[in-house]
């Protein structure tokens, strides 16, 4: 199991899933569920897995919508839960990637205003978890991580 | 639309016309309401959409889509589209991108609704 370091100390992996969905968009609220649920054993407020909902449910619809636009590919899903409570959430495709992801990461960007998008997935993300990593590689694919503290303290 | 967990009941009252939304309004059932909701609104000609969010479960920000994609079609209709009672998590959502500034919201009683 993984370990990753903050504050000089040492935070322990102690459970781990993995999902991987067709990019159907009937799989946005089977996702968010699933990954709420397992997060659920850090025992966070119901306010806390709402937000942790809400940001999977943003990243996974970005790759319905836009990863895999014209057509059907694999969404990965990967969350971490480690001993100080944190939960991470990694949400990766093989898409087409983002050309311009700080550019992409702005309030109200979208490349598909005829959809009714709103262009806030990224701004949810942000605002509902303590820290987004965004890497992605034009014709490659895309990988969101997700992480958020919950457990009560 | 397989696998919708968003639902809708309708009321017409004088001049307009509320929809009470039930379930969770992402992506998905963005995609799957707004048709049925698009050809309500063209039909009934209502001066005011009531949006009503009291039981709505969930929503992310292909609901703030949604809602926006409404208020257009009122707009270019030459009506209105009022938010009624968007719970706090809503709220949040629809501040994020300062939607406050340009829809109205309103609280109502529940006793008003059928």
């Amino acid at each position: 199991m993984t370990e990753n370091r903050r504050n000089n100390k040492k935070s322990v992996c102690v459970n781990e899933m993995s999902l991987r969905l067709p990019s159907l968009s009937v799989n946005e609220g089977m996702a968010r569920a699933a990954v709420a649920a397992f997060c659920a054993q850090l025992d966070p407020t119901a306010s806390q897995l709402a937000d942790v909902k809400c940001a999977v449910s943003e990243a996974v619809t970005n790759c319905t919508v836009h990863a895999y636009k014209d057509a059907v590919g694999i969404i990965y899903i990967t969350v971490k839960l480690f001993d100080d409570g944190e939960a991470r959430i990694i949400i990766r495709d093989k898409g087409c990637g983002i050309e311009n992801v700080s550019v992409a990461r702005q309030p109200l960007y979208t490349t598909d205003a005829e959809g009714e998008r709103s262009g806030m997935g990224f701004t949810v993300m942000e605002s509902f978890c303590d820290k987004v990593k965004v890497v992605s590689r034009w014709g490659k694919g895309t990988t969101v991580t997700l992480c958020k503290r919950l457990k009560r303290r | 639309m397989k696998g919708r967990t968003c639902f809708y009941d309708v009321e017409s009252l004088d001049g307009a016309m509320r929809i009470c939304l039930k379930g969770e309004m992402d992506h998905h059932n963005a995609v799957g309401v707004r048709g049925e909701i698009d050809e309500l609104i063209y039909r009934e000609r209502p001066k005011k959409l009531l949006l009503n969010m009291s039981e709505i479960g969930f929503m992310d920000s292909s609901g703030l889509g949604f809602i926006m994609g409404r208020y257009a079609l009122m707009e270019k209709l030459g009506g209105t589209l009022i938010l009624e009672n968007p719970n706090e998590r809503i709220v949040k959502i629809f501040e994020l991108a300062g939607l406050q500034r340009i829809v109205k919201v309103e609280n109502v009683k529940e006793e008003k609704i059928k």
